[in-house]
């Protein structure tokens, strides 16, 4: 038996994991639901007044998104976890870190994307200013894969517990900080009549970086649990 | 062998390193009392006034020291964690995570004290600005680490978990570091340079020095002390444990 490329792994990881989720079309629906649902509360508690919602409109967005995210860190690598096929990853002929990349990158694309595309919808909601619109589809475009990034080593860090409840939450959080400042930060620049470009090239370098780090290091923690 | 290299790899050993912690953290502790005794009689009784703030400026005699001491003890919590993945030294893991309360103490007196400074300063305890959201957040990595290091059973892995978490965190450094470079923001730009003209008058800037002095040697004794309980609590139920404790042999 011949070992399998990098593309192959990838191609047979996305294509496993997509179809999970396929068959279970319901779950696969719940993080959108949520950051919905989060929106909705933030406009019923603001008291549904069109001029208070379209200054908070981008911030509840990013910390809908956010929270919904953080949510579903738990199941990055839980199940593979507890059947097993985590330390399967560990004995793959191909680096750890490439699989935990394709990982996080499906879940980027069934949890964060699923949001990015209802965003426009939910910033009608909340009234949120048209011209403020593209500002926040890039951040977010940005800033959600970072967060699934860094929310990855947390869940790896993590994964060698019985339950980590509120524990994800606790080390995740200060690390999605500087992303909240910056992101949410470029809209509120728009908003001001400032450029929000110098911010998102932030968030764009910091994506590099953890593109290429974060990985590795969620590998590493990998590897400490499962020792 | 070398003796500095042989009295290095001995410091390795759990025993030796209790009897070393033993002997020198009381020492690390008095020196510490004395100097930061000096400094502080020095920032409250021989600086003159600021001529801008008055008396109150003279909590930066304690602000200023434990708020480097703060982003200090992180890096070099990484540091000892990195040794520790690296070369599996089970002392680094030990001291490494002996590191993380008291960098969350020093980090807890930055904020504090910053804040009873803002007030008469500011006319504000908080305001949601960098250099303060920064620190903020090093607190919550600093309790962060702590929690993951007691969340799970194996001491050891949990240490290496826990370490990796602080070598994450090290990328929050240089923004705590330079967010008052980056950022217009309230708190005051970088006034102090070690090497190179400081904007504050020498006279002024001496005690502060004592003062650095002496929160070093205080955690120098901190370290030694806890790292040592640390280290008699994973080896207990060791012969070596059992003398030390007066039990003697079995």
């Amino acid at each position: 038996m011949s070992t399998p490329s990098l593309l192959e792994s990838a191609r047979a990881l996305l294509v496993r994991d997509l179809r999970l989720l396929w068959r279970r079309r319901g779950d696969a629906l719940q993080p959108a639901l949520f950051a919905l649902l989060v929106t909705m509360l933030f406009g019923l508690a603001m008291g549904g007044e069109a001029q208070t919602l379209a200054r908070i409109a981008a911030p509840v967005l990013w910390l809908a998104s956010l929270l919904a995210g953080l949510l579903a860190l738990d199941t990055l690598f839980r199940g593979d976890a507890d059947d097993g096929s985590l330390e399967q990853w560990l004995l793959a002929p191909v680096p750890l870190a490439w699989l935990v990349a394709i990982r996080v990158f499906a879940h980027w694309a069934t949890t964060a994307l699923p949001l990015l595309v209802a965003t426009p919808l939910l910033a009608e909601l909340l009234h949120l200013p048209h011209a403020q619109l593209p500002v926040l589809l890039a951040s977010l475009a940005l800033g959600t894969p970072l967060l699934s990034l860094l929310g990855a080593v947390v869940a790896a860090l993590t994964v060698g517990m019985r339950r980590s409840g509120i524990l994800v939450a606790l080390l995740a959080l200060p690390l999605y900080v500087p992303v909240l400042v910056f992101g949410a930060g470029s809209v509120a620049r728009a908003a001001q009549g400032l450029d929000p470009v110098g911010a998102l090239l932030m968030l764009a370098a910091g994506l590099v970086l953890a593109l290429v780090l974060a990985p590795l290091a969620a590998a590493a923690a990998i590897r400490i649990a499962l020792s | 062998m070398n003796p500095v290299v042989r009295w290095f790899h001995q410091l390795g050993s759990p025993p030796y390193f209790d009897r070393f912690a033993a002997r020198w953290a009381p020492w690390s502790y008095g020196l510490a009392v004395l100097v930061m005794a000096y400094g502080l009689w020095g920032g409250l009784f021989d600086v003159p006034a600021d001529y801008q703030q008055g008396d109150s400026f003279r909590i930066l005699y304690i602000h200023v020291p434990s708020a480097w001491m703060s982003l200090f003890v992180f890096a070099l919590m990484a540091f000892y964690a990195a040794i520790a993945l690296i070369w599996r030294i089970k002392l680094c893991e030990i001291l490494a995570m002996a590191c993380a309360p008291i960098g969350a103490a020093f980090t807890a007196i930055t904020l504090a004290t910053g804040s009873i400074w803002g007030k008469p300063m500011w006319g504000t305890w908080w305001d949601w600005d960098p250099r303060l959201t920064t620190e903020l957040v090093l607190l919550f990595l600093y309790f962060g680490v702590i929690g993951l290091y007691h969340a799970i059973d194996d001491r050891r892995a949990a240490a290496r978990a826990a370490g990796l978490l602080a070598i994450v965190g090290v990328a929050l450094l240089p923004v705590i570091r330079y967010s008052v470079v980056w950022w217009n923001s309230l708190h005051q730009g970088q006034t102090i340079s070690l090497f190179g003209k400081s904007t504050m008058d020498a006279s002024m800037v001496q005690p502060l020095i004592w003062m650095i002095v002496g929160t070093k040697l205080w955690f120098i004794g901190s370290l030694l002390a806890r790292a040592r309980a640390d280290n008699l609590r994973r080896e207990f139920g060791k012969d070596w444990v059992r003398q030390s404790a007066g039990g003697g042999a079995k």
